[in-house]
């Protein structure tokens, strides 16, 4: 694999050719904010938080789905990006009925750490409050439509790692929605094998565990690194 | 009593609209330091304090709760004429919080459910409830916000001492949505 040298935010690098642009950055101690990428499972790029600026580009790229070459100059913070991201994470907050306080992931979740990472003390676009529904049917798990932000991490993990692919979304646009199987209940899913993964996957509290009281759901999907490399070892 | 003129000490307001009351409780527990701030600042207002109206020039407001019934709507266009610097102070403030689980369902089901049907028997006395539980600055300006449910009782001193010095609190990293 040949070997890359590029620049990102006035810093000389090297990454191999097949890397991308955010996990380079992350080698070298350059953090760009993402909510849809998570290690162990597919690229997306769908969330757009990871979007940089690249000299000679017009165009903003997600760094998450760009792989980077030789002689690159890239750069992850400006005003334009910053307020981009921004407007970004309020339209994830108005589009769903996101409530911290009471939410069984408050301080465990993702969009909650973005938000405080990016500055957003308020949000200043419109709230939508749609009329989104709860899925308890399942004997261990709830779903809650609510919290959802589309990142498809449930998706992927189910799909990629466990090989389930209960989860898909259906619809377009706004009217895109998180469902199992033909758009059943969970509990009546004959693919699910109820191993969890989607919880530990879901970055915010849309996916948890039976029982849990607003604050009390913590997750970690680091164990889906180790999946993915013993099943790289073994093909 | 001093000849020299004393000059008049900031006036600070609380108001309570749809909260639970949480953020003036962590006002309160800003415990021994109270007194301090009481050296520098006049209560004018507050659910605190024996106060009825709400006095002409106010310096500093905080404001808990959302904006939730034409009473709050009423209340906090008053209370935005009269101040200088309005401050939301918590999430139902500053995002509707609790009172905006009520939105996606309409006043209807809600009344249905808990006052078993139909609007107040006495419109007068009971106020009746906007369509959406709405953040502050949805509906009057906000000088400054302070997420947090509720924002700690260092987070508000932190506030209320850099706003007495005249400066803009710097929030970032000490309170957030939800805690």
């Amino acid at each position: 694999m040949r070997v890359v040298t590029l620049k990102i935010n006035d810093q000389e690098m090297s990454g191999r050719e097949d890397e991308d642009i955010l996990h380079v950055a992350r080698e070298h101690g350059i953090e760009i904010p993402t909510l849809c990428q998570l290690d162990g499972i597919s690229e997306w790029g769908g969330c757009r938080l990871c979007l940089v600026e690249i000299e000679g580009s017009a165009k903003l790229s997600a760094a998450c789905v760009t792989k980077v070459s030789e002689g690159m100059v890239v750069n992850t913070e400006s005003e334009r990006l910053s307020g981009y991201r921004k407007t970004i994470v309020e339209m994830l907050f108005t589009e769903g009925n996101h409530i911290c306080s009471v939410c069984v992931s408050n301080n465990n979740c993702e969009l909650q750490d973005m938000s405080s990472d990016l500055k957003i003390d308020h949000i200043s676009l419109p709230y939508r409050y749609p009329a989104r529904t709860v899925d308890a049917s399942h004997d261990l798990f709830i779903f809650d439509a609510n919290r959802c932000i589309l990142c498809t991490r449930c998706v992927r993990v189910c799909d990629q790692v466990e090989g389930a692919h209960t989860w898909d979304i259906a619809g377009r646009g706004i009217q895109s929605q998180l469902i199992s199987d033909l758009h059943q209940p969970w509990g009546e899913s004959d693919s699910c094998t109820s191993c969890g993964k989607c919880v530990e996957a879901c970055p915010t509290g849309a996916l948890f565990e039976k029982g849990k009281a607003a604050g009390e759901m913590v997750k970690d999907p680091k164990f889906l690194v180790y999946l993915a490399d013993m099943k790289a070892e073994k093909s | 009593m001093s000849t020299t003129e004393v000059k008049a000490l900031p006036k600070l307001a609380t108001v309570w609209l749809d909260g639970c009351s949480g953020c003036h409780m962590s006002l309160l527990d800003m415990d021994h330091r109270l007194l301090t701030l009481l050296e520098k600042v006049d209560l004018v207002y507050s659910p605190l304090v024996d106060q009825k109206h709400f006095p002409d020039d106010v310096d500093i407001t905080l404001v808990e709760g959302a904006v939730s019934s034409e009473s709050d709507l009423e209340k906090i266009l008053m209370v935005r004429r009269h101040t200088k610097i309005l401050v939301s102070l918590g999430d139902c403030a500053v995002t509707a919080n609790v009172p905006s689980l009520r939105n996606p369902l309409g006043v209807n089901a809600i009344l249905e459910r808990v006052s078993n049907g139909g609007l107040p028997k006495q419109p007068d006395t009971v106020p009746l409830l906007c369509a959406h539980a709405r953040p502050v600055h949805t509906v009057v300006k906000v000088d400054l916000y302070v997420p947090g449910c509720p924002p700690s009782a260092d987070t508000i001193h932190t506030v209320l001492t850099e706003l007495l010095a005249e400066k803009t609190p710097d929030l970032h990293g000490i309170t957030r949505f939800g805690l």
